[in-house]
């Protein structure tokens, strides 16, 4: 793509973004964060089988549509337009992503088309207290027991953990430290010894959960014990797309911020004619100008495999994480009195763009994933 | 994500890789002759410029000089997408023009476009040839980011203008064969409409040429004074009292010339180097903040490929040249601060005394090239504002009154 939307990419964003207005505004963003699943199913159902979105990038051999991570990434930008609530991300993204990366062939063929149909489906991977997404973050252990695998420990943070219908769990075998021994585990929601319990989150479009597991019987995927390096690239790619995800609410933002600094009046003028409000939305473009640049350059190094993907990465998010909150917190601002409200939406934006800074590693872990590169480049 | 050229570009690359490595060694880091001076004395800058005109006229008598320029003005008669491939392969080599091809692209599209056939006869190809040098006579005491209150009188006597006043910022006058000068010709006009665009002879006894050296000790800028420097009416490009529009095409090139221009993306691996060197790079801190430059020079190398592709692609520029300025100056100060920062206390000294003959402390004495230089950043954030958003101007008091009305500094400080 490079820069540039082909028209079969353009009428894609159109019709995704019609489909979100109608299915996702405000009205209805509000009703679903004071649900306990979070999402409405029949607007996920319809995604799977009408667009086929949960299949966008499964080859279609899985049922999928086989399309390119450049789609997937524009139809995450539309979502982050109106802040669409769903299991997109937690099941689609990551799970989706890990299968692909880190399962054997014939599980992928297993699994894949579930995800494609919508069936729920996470990553559990940070731990509570510890709250990293990398595998310095992961001591839960998985144990030998007769044929099988039973894992004990806890996971927190897992996007959509608690009505997910099937968990991918990241352990360690017992003794392995780093990167060595990392497996990925399915684990299957109804399993004896699992536990689960919704997070309140500062996003409440977004569902979080705590998961304990107690000796549950687990199954390992791939190539258990050495999946770390699939486990991170299955990782890059889904701070890629949550990337394409904070560029939709960046764009969403501004365009509030300059329609109000030009029909709100004090003074006997624009707001948007003094320099103070003018100065602080000319950053704002400044930041979503790198933002779309910076994805552009992160999806076009997923699509076509790039080995400077991790640091591309890294650098997509170091950046769209500032660029977000600062459009996020400066349009309150500019809204003045009423974007401090609660029936005004600006805070659902100041609350997304601030927690999508928190997950899949912060801003300054990411930083410090950069300065790693540099020691190398630098050598 | 690598653009593949068309099989005319490939060839078109080709061509230009020979006809480099025929006339240009390869570029080697450290001591390449394409550097700038280091010492700022009037023959450091001289020599320096010795080297950039050579260049220029090795580069134009090869047919390499103004790519897209039509063939009757002494161009190639190409397209941006061949300046854009010329420039990605002269970027490997140890060659510079310095501020030439700046002045060039300034002065080029205002006489093509306003200027009349015997001006561009007279001067288009000797100035791409950087055989006759020119300078732009614009900013004045009284008219920086407000460039249109420029004081400077030309009154016309006997079809001849006499020019009379004061100059400020101009870049490499000292070297200069000709200045293209924005001068006040009606003041009892509205202060847009009495301005003439003219065409000078520095060498005039009445253009008294003074260095102006920055904070930094650079020497490059000047003053320049004008007393009773007489012009034909010849000279004038456009129309008289029509300079403003003839201006506005030299400063539209400006910003994106600057904001999109050459790339240093090896400052910030210098700069680990040094935090390296210096014992500073296991701190976090260093590391978070060198990371953070890196992101901010990175994000502005994508948007300059962007810029680029949408040339080659023909389709017009997607971002604003003042989003590329901003985002240009900042990164670059923002590194300058670093690599003073993680020097703690040799930061105090500068030149001889001082790491890398104090580059980093220059870097940082620096930073009003890019947030003052070419437009301030409050006039650019005023400009992504109106331009790129369509927000609203600032209401104002000087559309409409004769010039010689306005309120200035002159008058006291004080508004009315």
């Amino acid at each position: 793509m490079s820069f540039a939307l082909s028209s079969e990419q353009e009428e894609f964003r159109d019709t995704l973004r019609r489909f979100f207005a109608e299915s996702s505004p405000s009205t209805e963003v509000r009703r679903l964060m004071d649900t306990d699943r979070g999402f409405d199913d029949g607007v996920w159902k319809q995604m799977a089988e009408e667009i086929g979105l949960q299949g966008v990038v499964i080859p279609e051999a899985s049922g999928g549509q086989g399309l390119s991570f450049a789609e997937l990434a524009l139809a995450l930008g539309e979502m982050g337009r109106v802040l669409h609530p769903s299991p997109f991300l937690g099941s689609v993204v990551l799970a989706g992503r890990a299968v692909a990366h880190a399962a054997s062939e014939a599980e992928r063929s297993e699994l894949l088309p579930a995800i494609a149909a919508g069936e729920l489906a996470t990553l559990a991977i940070a731990e509570p207290d510890v709250g990293r997404w990398d595998a310095r973050g992961i001591s839960l252990e998985a144990t030998p027991a007769g044929d099988g695998v039973r894992l004990s420990g806890s996971k927190s943070f897992v996007l959509d953990g608690h009505t997910a219908a099937r968990l991918l769990v990241v352990a360690r075998t017992p003794g392995s430290r780093g990167e060595e021994g990392i497996g990925l585990y399915l684990v299957e929601g109804n399993a004896t010894g699992l536990s689960r319990s919704r997070l309140d989150t500062l996003d409440a479009t977004r569902r979080l959960a705590r998961v304990e597991l107690d000796a549950v019987e687990a199954r390992p995927l791939g190539d258990p014990g050495n999946a770390w390096p699939a486990l991170e690239h299955a990782l890059c790619e889904a701070s890629v797309a949550l990337c394409a995800e904070m560029l939709g609410g960046m764009e969403h933002v501004l365009e509030t911020s300059v329609e109000y600094a030009r029909t709100r009046h004090q003074f006997g003028r624009a707001i948007g004619s003094f320099q103070a409000v003018k100065h602080m939305c000319a950053d704002l473009l400044i930041g979503l100008e790198g933002a779309r640049a910076a994805v552009d350059v992160a999806v076009d190094a997923v699509v076509e495999n790039d080995p400077e993907l991790p640091l591309l990465a890294s650098i997509a998010r170091a950046h769209c994480n500032e660029a977000y909150y600062r459009a996020a917190r400066d349009n309150i601002q500019i809204h003045g009195g009423l974007g401090a409200t609660y029936e005004f939406d600006a805070h659902l934006y100041l609350r997304r763009a601030k927690s999508s800074q928190q997950i899949l590693g912060d801003t300054s872990f990411h930083r410090e994933l950069i300065a790693t590169e540099l020691d190398r480049a630098t050598a | 994500m690598k653009r593949k050229d068309t099989p005319e570009e490939a060839a078109f690359r080709s061509e230009a890789r020979s006809w480099l490595d025929a006339n240009a060694e390869l570029r080697r880091g450290e001591g390449d002759w394409s550097n700038g001076p280091r010492v700022h004395t009037h023959e450091a800058e001289a020599e320096y410029f010795d080297r950039c005109r050579t260049w220029q006229r090795t580069k134009f008598d090869g047919g390499w000089a103004c790519i897209a320029w039509p063939r009757k003005y002494g161009g190639r008669g190409g397209s941006a997408a061949q300046e854009i491939i010329y420039a990605q392969e002269e970027a490997a080599f140890d060659v510079t023009s310095g501020f030439l091809p700046a002045s060039i692209s300034l002065m080029g599209p205002a006489l093509m476009r306003h200027g009349n056939e015997a001006q561009r006869e007279r001067f288009l190809t000797p100035l791409q040839r950087g055989d006759e040098v020119w300078c732009q006579l614009f900013s004045e005491p009284e008219a920086g980011s407000d460039l249109a209150a420029l004081r400077t009188r030309a009154e016309l006597v006997d079809g001849e203008f006499i020019v009379n006043g004061q100059k400020l910022w101009t870049t490499s006058a000292q070297f200069a064969d000709y200045g293209f000068l924005l001068a006040r010709s009606n003041p009892d006009v509205p202060k847009h409409a009495g301005i003439s665009f003219l065409l000078v002879d520095m060498s005039d006894p009445g253009v008294d040429v003074r260095p102006l050296p920055t904070c930094k000790g650079d020497r490059h800028f000047n003053e320049v004074f004008f007393t009773d420097v007489r012009i034909p009416v010849s000279n004038v490009v456009g129309e008289i009292d029509g300079g403003w529009a003839v201006a506005k095409t030299t400063l539209a090139n400006e910003s994106m010339a600057i904001g999109s221009g050459r790339r240093g993306r090896d400052t910030t691996a210098a700069l680990v180097r040094f935090a390296r060197d210096r014992g500073r790079w296991s701190d976090p801190l260093t590391r978070q903040r060198v990371a953070t430059a890196y992101t901010q020079e990175r994000v502005l190398g994508f948007l300059q490929d962007k810029l680029q592709q949408a040339l080659l692609d023909g389709r017009s520029p997607d971002v604003d040249g003042s989003v590329m300025k901003v985002l240009w100056s900042e990164t670059r100060s923002l590194k300058a601060e670093i690599g003073l920062d993680i020097q703690g206390a040799e930061g105090l000294l500068f030149g001889g005394d001082a790491f890398d003959r104090g580059f980093w402390q220059e870097l940082v004495l620096d930073r009003p090239m890019g947030s003052i230089g070419g437009g301030t950043h409050e006039v650019h954030r005023n400009g992504i504002g109106e331009r790129a958003l369509g927000l609203p101007r600032e209401p104002r008091v000087d559309r409409e009154v004769a010039f010689r009305d306005l309120k200035t500094s002159m008058d006291g400080g004080t508004s009315k």
